[in-house]
């Protein structure tokens, strides 16, 4: 019988892309699918250059990006319309209410309105949004903005879904929200990709963690495997991120 | 550090922040060098006095023995004059109100806020005065340099006229605020601000047609009714002209006038400056709700686009106000048409290249909103469609909203004279596309809320825009008056467009 290898969810080859100095380094990732995947590193190492590329917000000046077998470079809409991003800045318009910018979201990616509606109601139900499903966003909090953007990107039901600091501004209870609602699309087979600066959200939910520097993957793996990798099994994901960090910038 | 040190070195940073925004505002951010600036303002400075010298130079030798209509014509250009700084000053007064992040770190700091709030109104009022004083200097060295040096009490004036529009802004904002709340003052004082100063010209234009069938705002000011009505020569109401034209005591009395205005509001308003702000701050804005039973609407991905654009296009209190201002234009020459059904005036003929102009403006304006001022711009690039059929979608949403606000006033001339109805379809249609086309091509992302900076980020663009505008707008005129020579500006104006493009970045 032959063997019909499935796709990676996010396949980066020789990634490249200068500003002043070079943000991302000829960067190969691969990220398989189902995967909850955290991507870290110091402010500037490279990390959102890395996702604006893969989200196709920036154009790389060489290397690859394929999105579950899709070429990202040469066909992006093939590609945005099974990908979802969120980034820590939450845009969303301010004279729409939640339930109308989700709407304008899934007619964008052209969802049945009669799929959308229910999903919208449901996401904005469980991110705690139901009672402002008609107030315009320009009075909400930041938190209640993430969550309102959260929700828009996954109202199309992405299969990788991309996301640049997601807990910045939200409460403890609505952090918790957002994780379950991703551990659920995780658990569904759904692709995550995350970058973080609290550790403590990459330790407990990623299956895998990269590390970034430079615009260069210098650490990969589970946290079991990044210890081995560090030499010591009681040393926390803190203690292994700056040290990793540390020599990265002594040998830079 | 003492109360006077403290107040003085606040004054300062104000001075600072004021002197910033402005140099902002003129270079869009971006350093020039010290040569480019200076080439710069010197051509805007040989510019703006050739144009002040058409337009006033020959009232120089005025003296200062009028006659009513002229003492009627320089008082209504002060007033004209001071209601437009007024609109900058209450714009001012509400960015003191609502400019929250500094506003913070004031409030929380161990200073003396009515002498901090003094210092703004102070400065609001420096600002105010600057900004007048940029735009009436051409005017005042034309009259100076043609009726000698009495003219130069002209610049008192408008000093005079800044000191009482700073003290008459915080007055009324601070009305604004007792009276609907401070949720609803600002974008009711941004609306004010925005049709205070064309409200008066179209009054007068409104006027002079009603009365006497023309567009020009001076035939009302001149007319035998207006001298029937004005009071005396001696007369208060004249003590603006007569300190314009060199009288040193009525502009004493002028400027103490001002100042002591300005020192009353102050005295009145600064120490309850806190108390409004800490209202401001406190009170959330109110939750606009929308219609909670109607289900998603089916429809392509550029529909929903469409749609988007216009919910947001329709809620934007900028552009109700943008748009007001526009429609303010139109009611002369909607006016106009409805008199010549009557008398059959060949007067009728202005009525195209006002529309014309109008169209031209509001497309820039919509342009920007729609193609430029996306606020979720990261949401529409990563959207599965190309680019293309995002850029197609915003041009379709300003050509239809044009549509639908010129359409009327077409289908009006249309009963009047086909062919200028036709002509002016036609000259709306280009002058619209001409401007969207130019937004495009300069096209930089920015949020919505920049709409007022819109045309600081590109002279360029705002230049072109508006020599587009006017272009068409007199070819539209020439092409029913003297068609040949329509062909003519139309090539230039098409030469402008094109010169556009080839230096735009678009091209680049």
């Amino acid at each position: 019988m032959k063997h019909v290898q499935q796709p990676s969810a996010l396949e980066l080859r020789g990634l490249t892309k200068r500003f002043d100095r070079p943000a991302v380094d000829a960067l190969d990732l691969t990220i398989h699918v189902g995967e909850f995947y955290a991507l870290l590193g110091p402010n500037g190492a490279g990390k959102t250059t890395t996702l604006r590329m893969v989200a196709g917000l920036l154009r790389p000046d060489a290397g690859s990006v394929s999105v579950l077998g899709i070429d990202a470079l040469g066909d992006p809409v093939a590609a945005k319309q099974i990908t979802a991003w969120v980034s820590d800045e939450p845009m969303i318009y301010d004279k729409l209410t939640p339930l109308e910018y989700l709407e304008f979201v899934a007619g964008l990616w052209g969802i049945d309105p009669a799929i959308a509606e229910p999903s919208a109601r449901e996401l904005l139900g469980s991110l705690g949004l139901e009672p402002h499903l008609h107030e315009r966003c320009e009075g909400f909090s930041k938190g209640m903005r993430q969550k309102v953007a959260l929700a828009g990107a996954l109202v199309h039901d992405p299969r990788l879904i991309i996301l640049d600091e997601p807990l910045t501004g939200l409460d403890a209870v609505s952090a918790r929200h957002v994780k379950k609602l991703l551990q659920d699309r995780v658990r569904a087979g759904c692709t995550v990709i995350m970058t973080t600066h609290i550790l403590e959200v990459a330790e407990r939910m990623a299956d895998r963690i990269g590390v970034i520097a430079s615009g260069r993957l210098i650490a990969e793996g589970t946290l079991s495997e990044l210890r081995q990798q560090n030499g010591r099994n009681d040393t926390s994901l803190e203690d292994m991120f700056i040290a990793l960090v540390d020599v990265e910038t002594e040998a830079a | 550090m003492t109360s006077s040190a403290a107040l003085t070195w606040f004054a300062r940073h104000e001075i600072r922040l004021a002197w910033r925004e402005g140099m902002a505002m003129m270079t869009a951010g971006r350093r020039l060098r010290k040569r480019s600036t200076v080439i710069w303002l010197l051509v805007f400075a040989a510019l703006m006095h050739l144009a002040a010298y058409a337009v006033i130079g020959r009232f120089a030798d005025l003296d200062g023995l009028l006659d009513k209509p002229t003492l009627i014509v320089i008082t209504a250009c002060a007033f004209l004059g001071w209601a437009l700084m007024l609109s900058q000053a209450i714009e001012s007064v509400t960015r003191v109100f609502y400019a929250r992040a500094d506003l913070d770190l004031i409030m929380s700091s161990p200073v003396a806020l009515a002498n901090v709030f003094s210092v703004r109104i102070a400065a609001i009022a420096l600002t105010v005065i600057m900004m007048a004083l940029l735009l009436s200097t051409p005017f005042v060295n034309v009259l100076v340099l043609g009726g000698g040096p009495r003219w130069f009490a002209a610049y008192g004036v408008v000093i005079a006229i800044g000191l009482s529009t700073a003290a008459v802004a915080v007055a009324v904002t601070v009305a604004l605020f007792r009276t609907i709340g401070p949720s609803r003052t600002r974008l009711v004082a941004q609306i004010v601000a925005a049709v205070i100063g064309a409200g008066f010209v179209i009054a007068l234009q409104i006027a002079a047609i009603l009365s006497y069938g023309t567009l020009s705002r001076f035939a009302v000011l001149t007319s035998d009714a207006a001298a029937m009505v004005a009071p005396d020569l001696d007369s208060l109401l004249w003590w603006p002209a007569r300190a314009m034209l060199g009288d040193t005591e009525a502009l004493v009395w002028l400027l103490a006038a001002g100042l002591v205005l300005l020192g009353i509001t102050m005295a009145v308003y600064s120490p309850r400056f806190a108390d409004y702000v800490i209202r401001v701050s406190a009170t959330a804005a109110p939750a606009h709700r929308g219609h909670g039973t109607r289900p998603f609407r089916a429809g392509s991905r550029q529909q929903a686009l469409r749609r988007k654009e216009f919910v947001l296009l329709w809620r934007d209190p900028w552009l109700v106000s943008q748009t007001l201002m526009q429609l303010l234009y139109l009611i002369p020459p909607a006016l106009m048409l409805w008199r010549s059904f009557a008398d059959n005036s060949a007067a009728i003929l202005l009525i195209t290249p006002v529309i014309v102009m109008a169209a031209g403006q509001l497309a820039g304006g919509l342009a920007w909103l729609t193609i430029c001022g996306e606020d979720a711009a990261d949401l529409v690039t990563t959207a599965p469609l190309p680019a293309s059929r995002v850029t197609r979608a915003k041009i379709e949403v300003v050509l239809i909203a044009i549509g639908a606000i010129f359409a009327p006033l077409v289908l009006a001339l249309l009963f009047a004279s086909p062919p200028q109805a036709a002509v002016t379809a036609l000259g709306v249609a280009v002058a619209a596309a001409s401007a969207t086309a130019i937004q495009l091509w300069f096209r930089v992302q920015a949020r919505r809320s920049q709409f007022r900076r819109r045309q600081t980020s590109s002279r360029l663009a705002t230049f072109a825009e508006a020599f587009s505008s006017i272009g068409w707008a007199a070819t539209s005129a020439l092409a029913l008056a003297w068609p040949a020579v329509a062909v003519v500006t139309g090539l230039m104006t098409a030469g402008i467009l094109a010169a556009t493009w080839k230096i735009s970045p678009e091209r680049g």
